[in-house]
């Protein structure tokens, strides 16, 4: 089995078990106030991280390109509460006109 | 007898479910860009069925990360729904074994909004099951939709979807930071805080490593519910 399929597979079950550990599990050894903390804010830090990784990088090296002119607009369109699918068309114009205009 | 909270509750929910449900589109062109194929994207929103784990497992397969890295990822951001069923276990109650592994799948962000914002434990019932089930179908059903249709693109549309993925990130994280959570302020520093370990890691550790690292910058946070404001 190859590791994509590995890790699509051990990843998906291992989530779903964290969903039923929440039914299944006594509220109090979840809701201890240093778990109940880190739980809310790891997807700020996990997700940030996940945008400049996938917007500024290249394997080792730090990159700029048409995806931070696509994340550059797709800010501007959430600031303005543009539903989500908008705000992905318009990076992805974005990232288009610049490889178009970069060649 | 018309029942107007009962009514509500039903629109509320397939609406929700149908809007978040089209995002599968961008998650099964995410999942092709990464390089997985259409059954892979498929296996991750029919068994994981958690946006941003799913996001986070082929975000990081498509920098080139470790699988070990992909799956710490999604792991990691898969602990809030651990959270979310403890929550709902009073409102949903799910009874016996095979009850509560059916219950189990459907625990996400949006099934627990809509079960913990209706207004009584019935209805709260009645929301997350047929908002997990709009969105369950509709997720799926997007994800093909997604993955075959990026799967054909060319050249310049390639371009157009390698800035797609990390505005899709932008998307999911941009409501943690605003007035609709809790502490807005002490989320947006952590995130950039995320986005700063992230980056000056990136020349120095494999692909992948430096988005699970930045969980370190949930520190931070501070302590739990006196907020340090620096």
């Amino acid at each position: 089995m190859s590791a994509t399929w590995t890790a699509v597979l051990v990843a998906s079950v291992g989530c779903y078990l964290l969903k039923l550990a929440g039914l299944s599990v006594p509220a109090s050894w979840v809701e201890q106030p240093w778990v109940a903390r880190v739980v809310d804010f790891v997807p700020a830090a996990l997700l940030a991280a996940l945008v400049v990784v996938q917007g500024l990088t290249s394997g080792d090296d730090v990159v700029v390109d048409g995806r931070l002119a696509g994340l550059a607009v797709a800010a501007l369109a959430l600031a303005m509460r543009a539903p989500f699918i908008l705000v992905l068309v318009l990076a992805g114009a974005a990232g288009a006109l610049v490889h178009v205009l970069t060649g | 007898m018309p029942d107007p909270a009962r009514a509500r509750t039903l629109r509320d929910a397939v609406g929700l479910g149908l809007a978040v449900g089209l995002y599968g589109v961008a998650f099964g062109a995410a999942a092709d860009a990464a390089g997985l194929d259409v059954w892979q994207a498929l296996v991750l929103s029919a068994v994981m069925f958690t946006g941003a784990s799913q996001f986070a497992l082929v975000g990081v397969l498509g920098a080139g990360g470790s699988a070990l890295a992909a799956v710490g990822s999604a792991l990691l951001l898969g602990t809030r729904n651990t959270v979310y069923g403890v929550r709902l276990v009073p409102l949903l109650r799910p009874r016996g074994p095979l009850r509560r592994a059916g219950t189990a799948h459907w625990v996400i962000d949006e099934t627990t909004a809509l079960s913990l914002a209706a207004p009584d434990r019935a209805l709260a019932g009645l929301a997350f099951w047929v908002g997990g089930a709009t969105l369950y179908l509709t997720w799926n059903a997007t994800t093909v939709v997604g993955a075959l249709g990026a799967a054909a693109l060319g050249g310049t549309a390639r371009a157009a979807l390698d800035a797609v993925v990390p505005a899709a990130f932008l998307a999911l994280l941009w409501p943690r930071l605003g007035r609709g959570f809790p502490e807005p302020a002490v989320q947006r520093r952590v995130a950039l805080g995320g986005a700063v370990v992230a980056l000056a890691l990136t020349p120095f550790v494999p692909p992948g490593v430096q988005v699970v690292a930045a969980v370190v910058a949930v520190a931070l946070a501070g302590r739990p519910r006196r907020a340090v404001t620096s």
